[in-house]
């Protein structure tokens, strides 16, 4: 909620000195307004009259740093309650659980399995953000042995949990460079806390299974000047989870109520891999900005990281993959080639079919302005003259002794335009992506 | 200051619909299935009601599946050469409330079966099992009028859901449908206005949209599972908003989207990174599942036994069992 260069201008020392470059304080005033430049232009300016126009012009929802370099992770900031009004533009961070009460071989064992939740899918890589380290056994030394092996073996962000105060001051103390997340802040330790944070200007986590409680303490550890809060509502049932988190994204946009405007924190309960997948996918979509979970399997793990991925499409943005020659297999000059879009899930649907049908061949992608077959047929975006150009400009021609494309069966009509205007000769594939194995293979014949 | 959170307060109803019919009905079911009602989102439940549970249906064929995965056969491969036998199979062993019948061997790819002898499929179906019916055609629109036509009569009175029909092809199933007296679902490609136009077309035929259900058609997890998700978001925001001709229930073939994925269905040996197909195919099932009733499924058409259990279990720890 930006303020108007008339509330502004109130704010300034009105001496209008130029020192800003501006003839007189409104016009700075105005100018700030616009968002053209920033208020620290006047070397007048009170330090109240900062801290005001600073919260005016923050986001609705915060947008927290943990980590730094380029593995961090920046959550929050969100701007909408549904994908469709805009998009969810921050994805939520993935973490995993360590208990420090573990011996140290499973510490090792369990930090190694972390490590390698890292897949790559349509393109993109999806991997997991945090480790979450628990202190369990209460005690301090375990918590910081447990934490030496993971610096030592992960750069992964980290999540450092314990409610004692010393404890994590100590932790602090040999990671601060890693710009943890200290879990964190309650009902009984919130001002040491607090403290502890601004310290080691560390972003805090705040927790309460009641709303109510929650907000309270995150006005409390606001006003003691620390704005990377994150907000944990607790262990409850998934259902009141959903509720919890869906109450404080919408207080926060809908009502400008500041103490739910930052990010959450959801930890899953359930054991069992399936069942807390299920959990993980759940609070993804439901609004939490970070997830941790306990199971380490590669294949919850990649079903995880998929939803993420999904959820945090932007709807506006189709993704797209480079209109080039892709070479599927072993290719040589007799392999097949066929033509598809540029739209990321069009293309990759039909590579990961070709793949499936070990028959080694060529896929051009057309540039189509990222639309699938049949929409970008009806667009004109995929027309036998644009292929008949991919044809020509990709180079494939020189790949191949032959002249026989394949084209995708729901553009059939196009097969006369095409041969006309490419002088290839033109096969009409099947219409759904699935088909193309047992196509490929009867070709071969 | 007591915290006062901003609740929702819907104006309307998401329609319900009733599939199968009791012998007091004049059906020969045993038991019957009721859909949507919701006014609420997805499991917002201090905002409004869910009053039935989702609906998890399996899927059958009427002839052995041609393209499965192993890893999905197995728990059939010993019945799904009889229809009958594996409709049982999934009632008495996998306790599913609902089947959903695919006429997959009336297409002129898979055997061309007339519309006489698959008469004869569905009813051994029907005398199988008690539970209530959902019967599709293969998306040959020519073949589909004179199958589902004549399915339609042979189940007349049994209250079915048949599908799908879409913008281009909804006169002779609807007609069928008001004929017989069952459901219908009106099929729309990832598209809100037709979706819309689809469930007008068919109510101004006269049957009842309390009798329509909507087939958003979904992607799997990983493959656009996020379009239908907004598309259902959206769908049902103006539902409870009071659109009364996009106010009816979702159903999501849920099985069949998500084993095309080939991180659901794709070898270890292929895929180390990934582990084994065993757990993944019916995790990448449950987990497309649980993003659709996120988004507001309501029947949900399911393949493996495994993802089906997970799924009842999720549904019944978030609304109670
Ligand atoms: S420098 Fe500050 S005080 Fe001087 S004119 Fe600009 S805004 Fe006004």
């Amino acid at each position: 909620m930006g303020l108007s260069g008339l509330e502004i201008y109130k704010l300034l020392p009105k001496t209008n000195c130029k020192e800003c470059g501006f003839p007189t304080c409104l016009a700075f005033a105005m100018q700030i307004a616009a968002k053209k430049v920033s208020l620290d232009k006047c070397p007048h300016v009170s330090e109240e009259a900062k801290k005001k126009l600073e919260s005016a012009s923050r986001p609705p929802i915060n947008l927290v740093t943990i980590g730094s370099g380029d593995e961090k992770l920046e959550i929050g900031n969100e701007t909408v309650m549904f994908r469709h009004e805009e998009t969810f533009y921050h994805p939520a961070g993935i973490g995993f659980l360590v208990d420090d009460d573990m011996p140290q071989a499973e510490i090792d064992k369990k930090i190694s399995s972390i490590e390698a939740l890292r897949f790559e899918r349509v393109g993109q890589r999806i991997e997991v953000n945090l480790i979450a380290l628990n202190n369990k056994s209460r005690n301090k030394d375990n918590f910081l042995s447990a934490l030496e092996k993971i610096t030592e073996k992960s750069k992964l962000n980290l999540v450092l949990m314990s409610d004692s105060v010393e404890t994590l001051k100590a932790a602090i103390s040999v990671a601060k460079e890693k710009k943890p997340l200290l879990h964190g802040a309650n009902k009984e330790n919130l001002d040491p806390m607090v403290s502890l944070a601004k310290e080691s200007s560390s972003a805090l986590c705040i927790s309460s299974s009641s709303l109510e409680d929650l907000s309270a303490l995150a006005e409390k550890a606001a006003s003691g000047g620390i704005n990377d809060l994150v907000l944990d509502p607790g262990v409850k049932s998934l259902r009141e989870m959903i509720e919890s988190l869906t109450y404080i994204r919408r207080m926060a946009l809908r009502k400008s109520y500041r103490p739910f405007g930052y990010p959450t924190i959801a930890f899953t309960r359930q054991s069992d891999p399936f069942e807390e997948a299920g959990e993980a996918a759940s609070l993804i979509a439901k609004y939490a900005g970070i997830v941790i979970l306990r199971n380490t399997e590669t294949w919850q793990a990649l079903a995880v990281l998929t939803c993420r991925q999904n959820i945090y499409t932007d709807p506006q943005k189709p993704l797209q993959v480079e209109p080039q020659i892709y070479e599927i297999g072993s290719v040589t000059g007799e392999s097949p080639v066929l033509v598809t879009t540029n739209f990321s899930l069009t293309y990759y649907t039909v590579e990961s079919e070709v793949e499936a049908g070990k028959v080694p061949s060529y896929i051009i992608s057309v540039d189509s302005e990222g639309m699938s077959v049949l929409t970008a047929w009806a667009a004109e975006k995929f027309t036998a003259e644009k292929i008949a150009s991919a044809l020509k400009e990709s180079g494939i021609e020189n790949k191949v002794k032959h002249k026989e494309v394949i084209i995708p069966g729901y553009v059939s009509v196009m097969s006369g335009k095409l041969q006309e205007e490419s002088g290839w000769s033109v096969k009409v594939g099947p219409r759904e992506a699935s088909g193309i194995p047992a196509f490929l293979k009867g070709m071969k014949k | 200051m007591a915290l006062e959170l901003l609740k929702e307060r819907w104006s309307n109803a998401v329609n319900t619909v009733t599939i199968g019919a009791t012998k007091e009905e004049g059906g020969t079911r045993t038991s019957i299935v009721k859909a949507g009602g919701e006014t609420c989102l997805p499991f917002m439940l201090n905002e409004g009601g869910m009053p039935h549970k989702p609906v998890l249906a399996m899927e059958i064929f009427d002839i052995a599946p041609q393209d499965w995965p192993d890893i999905l056969k197995e728990p059939f491969k010993d019945v799904y050469e009889d229809p009958a036998k594996w409709a049982k199979r999934c009632v008495d062993e996998h306790k599913a409330e609902l089947l959903c019948l695919r006429l997959q061997g009336t297409h002129s790819d898979f055997g061309n079966r007339s519309a006489d002898e698959t008469a004869k499929v569905v009813k051994s179906v029907l005398d199988a099992v008690g539970v209530p019916l959902i019967i599709l055609g293969t998306g040959d629109e020519e073949k589909d009028n004179i199958v589902l036509a004549k399915t339609s009569e042979v189940a007349k009175g049994e209250r079915c859901l048949l599908g799908d029909a879409t913008e281009k092809n909804y006169k002779t199933l609807t007609a069928s449908c008001l004929a017989d007296g069952h459901n219908i679902i009106g099929e729309s490609p990832i598209d809100i206005n037709i979706a819309k136009q689809v469930n007008i077309l068919i109510s101004d035929m006269g049957l009842g949209s309390e009798r329509i259900v909507i087939n958003p058609t979904i992607g799997a997890l990983g493959y656009g599972m996020e379009y239908a998700y907004s598309i259902m978001e959206r769908a049902r925001l103006a539902a409870l908003n009071g659109d009364k001709m996009l106010s009816m229930p979702f159903i999501c073939f849920i099985g069949q989207e998500a084993w095309r994925a080939k991180e659901a269905k794709g070898p270890e040996s292929e895929h180390r990174e990934w582990g084994p197909e065993s757990k993944r195919g019916p995790m990448w099932e449950f987990i497309t599942a649980v993003s659709m009733l996120q988004a507001g499924a309501d029947i949900l058409i399911m393949r493996h036994p495994k993802a089906l259990e997970e799924t009842r279990k999720y549904i019944n720890n978030l609304l109670g069992a």
